[in-house]
């Protein structure tokens, strides 16, 4: 009694769990849900979403509303216990539905088609009749090969009076939902495998500087924890990533270092990677970029293994592990490397690196130039006096003051971007390359091992949605019955999608008939 | 000639194709029909003479940045699709592509007199508004080969979207009875807030015409004029005057109804037309729009997903279609709910499109200016 009464309960769950209804309840709630998360901004300081909040609710509401949504977990939804149960629950739709239904369709799709009584084919869904001369004998051929014509290998039934051919088309086609709910699932699966086995973080490495330890996105941290964090991070600098030396220096035992450094998003890499050179090229005469490139070499036990200019789209990746040029930016107080390249009226080009305040001659010629001054971003204000527009390295430039025979001469701007400034009066050429070991290089960082299952799954998406919207299971049934001195033509069809394409189809094949009977006699 | 003038004859052919279409409701000779196809037909071939040229324009201009790419990788940078005016410049097309397949495959053409004008609208839109139509340097997270075919498959999706959507709301037009139906309030309604929506962004636009950088216009100071008025009588108005415009479109909805009846389309192949787009859309989008998509973004930022809004609405987008396309295997939801369901999933579309990108960004953005 009782453990009928439970079957019961099991059962209706199932049903539940298995329903379409189920399912776009669902949908409608995670929907729903996401909206307030692209309203409020995810994993944002507190002062932002109050100006959000306050922009649509007023000032008054605001904070009360504020700690409503935070509590619910929205100012961090998408990784909510209550979101991922919501994902959790769509998969489990996904499988039961999927299990409830694929016995079914698998005994359709396994149940070999039969000849049809005259009753039930008058019954199918779609029907077409017509008469050709001749006994079936004679017509024999002629049906089935307009039959092969829309695309059908029919079997052949001998009936008392005439024939009847049939034939099935498409079958797998059913399977389509099937792989688009499992695949689904598997990128749901890839996801996750992402989250549990993998990593993302920033890496900002300065020109001819190298590191090995990426800094992952954390929550918030307290100022102690910071302050802890930094100590963590100096003391792994200063022994090379050793971490038993850092556990002895800071006298914690190893395991609770990992827990602390995992806390704090520290992730120390196997291998050290080098940023030789950054540099961004900007379209003529603006300051937006056209492309941003770092040159990298990855150092793997102190061997140089790998040597790659990244730039935006175009990666690196070693040991499952993927830079990402991402960003760019100044290094604070950096004494940086003027790069140089003198090129006198009759001679061979040559290349310098130089400091502040050096002094360099064109080579056969008594000229001495100083660098004087340096500008990121150099511009003229309408006196003609030169001024900085930006801290970044939008338009650098060299101010160089020109002696001969320590007697002055001339001095002037050198700007990286414009050729005509390179030009001295005497035809000489002083040629600004860069300003090296200012800048630097901004990489994002991401091991995902998940990412191929996830690939894999879109894979299948994509097949699975084919399948199901342009692909369709159909039935065709032929019979053909003598009727005096004439073929009495039977056609009885059932598609499970797009029944108007299917009845073109069979249109297409009736024509056929009456055209082959036309010109035959 | 170069392409904006030939956009401009586009324009010019559409809205004339639109008047002759409605002549054709009217008098329904075969000659006024023919002719508003063949109109409609010339405005697409200039279009598509308009787009062409305008990607040759930009591959000159790419070519004398970046002399060093090859001719492949130009062409594909070059493609015309990469801001709001090129977007929806193709969004045009892809509709009046659409149109043109369902005039000759239903051998209907009432349905022009409904899609034309969205199409000359959008464009008379654009150049009044004056959305920048410079052929602005591509910038480096845009140099992949996954803008091309990522933005194009999103806008053919957006396309049979917004078919399914006229459709879907002409079905649920005819097949409404009663003022107290809900599905009739619902159409009414969805109708009324449309249009205000569209009255209001023209006084937004007539408000701030004098602003220079039209971008920033559109996103500090849109509804400013109208609906979040500094001023507290203007709002007041302005929700009132959206109350009576819902009203007036409620109390005479029925007008409507006789007029599409007229088209003689059967509200069986409207709810076919509304199935079918959806069925062409909703693959391409899921392929092009979502898995394109988080393909591109693994490769230049390193995550496939990073519930970013944009990403976030065009899963929301994508769960809505999912939705429609699962009622419609429950008992009772087809027809008018499952055509309700059309519907709100092409306000999701507007809102991935546009509404993302104007209201969301600016809602943050102005956070920011604080």
């Amino acid at each position: 009694m009782t453990e009928g009464k439970n079957k019961g309960i099991v059962e209706k769950i199932w049903e539940l769990l298995a329903s379409v209804k189920f399912a776009i309840i669902i949908f409608s709630i995670i929907s729903l849900t996401s909206i307030v998360g692209t309203i409020l901004e995810q994993g944002a300081e507190r002062s932002r979403n109050i100006n959000v909040l306050t922009r649509l609710f007023g000032d008054t509401l605001a904070p009360t509303l504020y700690d409503i949504f935070e509590k619910l977990g929205f100012m961090d939804m998408y990784h909510s216990w209550w979101f991922v149960t919501l994902l959790f629950l769509f998969s489990i739709n996904i499988v039961i539905c999927s299990v409830d239904r694929l016995p079914r369709i698998w005994k359709i799709i396994r149940e070999p088609i039969q000849p049809l009584t005259e009753e039930h084919l008058g019954r199918s869904p779609i029907k077409k009749e017509l008469i050709v001369k001749g006994k079936p004998d004679e017509v024999k051929i002629m049906v089935t090969s307009a039959i092969k014509k829309i695309g059908f290998h029919v079997a052949e039934f001998k009936e008392d009076k005439g024939y009847q051919f049939f034939a099935q088309k498409g079958r797998f086609s059913r399977f389509g939902v099937y792989i688009t709910h499992l695949s689904i699932l598997l990128i749901l699966i890839g996801a996750l495998i992402g989250i549990f086995f993998g990593f993302k973080g920033f890496l900002p490495i300065p020109e001819g500087s190298s590191a090995s330890i990426v800094l992952l996105n954390t929550g918030h941290l307290t100022n102690m924890e910071e302050l802890e964090k930094e100590r963590i991070l100096n003391a792994l600098d200063a022994s090379s990533g050793n971490i038993s030396n850092v556990s002895q220096q800071l006298g914690v035992d190893e395991s609770s270092l990992q827990a602390k450094m995992h806390r704090y998003g520290i992730q120390p890499l196997s291998f050290s990677i080098r940023c030789n050179d950054f540099n961004v090229d900007f379209y003529e005469g603006s300051d937006m970029p056209k492309d941003f490139k770092s040159w990298l070499t990855v150092i793997d036990n102190g061997r140089e293994v790998i040597k790659k200019t990244i730039e935006v789209n175009n990666p690196l990746t070693y040991k499952g592990i993927t830079f990402y040029q991402s960003s760019y930016g100044m290094v604070p107080n950096a004494q940086g490397i003027f790069v140089l390249r003198i090129t006198p009226q009759s001679g061979i080009s040559e290349t310098k690196q130089l400091h502040l305040n050096d002094t360099f001659t064109i080579p056969g010629t008594r000229i001495a130039g100083t660098i004087i001054d340096f500008s990121p971003a150099l511009s003229f204000d309408r006196q003609g006096r030169p001024f900085t527009y930006a801290e970044m390295m939008n338009n650098p430039a060299v101010l160089i003051d020109f002696k001969e025979d320590g007697k002055e001469k001339y001095s002037g701007w050198i700007l990286k971007r414009y050729q005509t400034t390179w030009k001295l009066p005497e035809g000489h050429i002083v040629e600004f390359i860069d300003l090296w070991g200012t800048q630097y290089t901004g990489l994002q960082v991401r091991k995902d091992p998940g990412v191929w299952i996830v690939y894999f799954g879109c894979i299948a998406i994509s097949i699975g949605l084919y399948t199901a919207f342009f692909m369709s299971h159909r039935k065709l049934w032929v019979r053909i019955v003598q009727d005096k001195n004439n073929t009495n033509i039977m056609v009885g069809a059932m598609t499970n999608k797009n029944r108007s394409g299917f009845e073109r189809k069979i249109d297409t094949m009736i024509s056929l008939l009456k055209k082959r009977q036309e010109g035959g006699r | 000639m170069d392409s904006s003038s030939l956009f401009g004859i586009s324009t010019i052919t559409y809205i004339l194709a639109m008047i002759i279409y409605i002549t054709y409701l009217a008098f329904r000779k075969p000659m006024i029909g023919i002719a508003a196809t063949t109109v409609t037909i010339v405005g697409f071939v200039a279009q598509t003479a308009a787009i062409l040229m305008r990607w040759s324009e930009t591959y000159a201009q790419w070519i004398a940045f970046t002399p060093e790419s090859t001719f492949i990788i130009s062409v594909i940078r070059s493609a015309p699709l990469k801001n709001l005016y090129e977007s929806l410049i193709f969004f045009v097309w892809c509709l009046i592509l659409g149109y043109l397949i369902i005039e000759f495959k239903y051998k209907n053409r009432s349905f022009g007199a409904f899609v034309t004008p969205v199409a000359g609208v959008v464009l008379a839109f654009i150049n009044l508004s004056g959305i920048t139509k410079e052929i602005e340097p591509l910038m480096p997270a845009l140099q992949s080969n996954w803008l091309l075919v990522h933005v194009m498959m999103s806008f053919i999706a957006y396309a049979a979207f917004s078919l399914s959507f006229s459709t879907g709301l002409m079905y649920l037009i005819v097949k409404t009875e009663e003022r107290r139906e809900a599905s009739y309030l619902f159409w009414t309604v969805t109708l009324g807030i449309f249009i205000t929506f569209m009255i209001f962004m023209g006084i937004d636009f007539l408000a701030f015409k004098v602003i220079v950088k039209p971008e920033a216009f559109i996103k500090s100071y849109m509804f400013k004029g109208s609906l979040i008025n500094p001023s507290a009588a203007v709002r007041i108005l302005s929700w009132v005057s959206m109350i009576v415009i819902i009203f007036i479109i409620w109390r005479y909805g029925s007008l409507m109804k006789t007029v599409i009846e007229k088209f003689n389309i059967s509200a069986e192949t409207l709810d076919e037309i509304t199935y079918k787009s959806i069925a062409i859309g909703f693959p391409i989008f899921t392929l092009g729009g979502l898995i394109f998509g988080a393909i591109w973004a693994n490769q230049a930022w390193g995550t496939y997903w990073s519930w970013d809004p944009k990403e976030t609405w065009s899963l929301i987008t994508w769960f809505v279609y999912a939705f429609y396309l699962h009622s419609r295997m429950i008992r009772g939801w087809r027809g008018k709910k499952a055509a309700i369901v059309a519907v709100v999933g092409f306000a999701a579309v507007m809102f991935t499109y546009l509404g993302v990108n104007l209201l969301l960004s600016g809602l943050h953005s102005y956070g920011e200016l604080r």
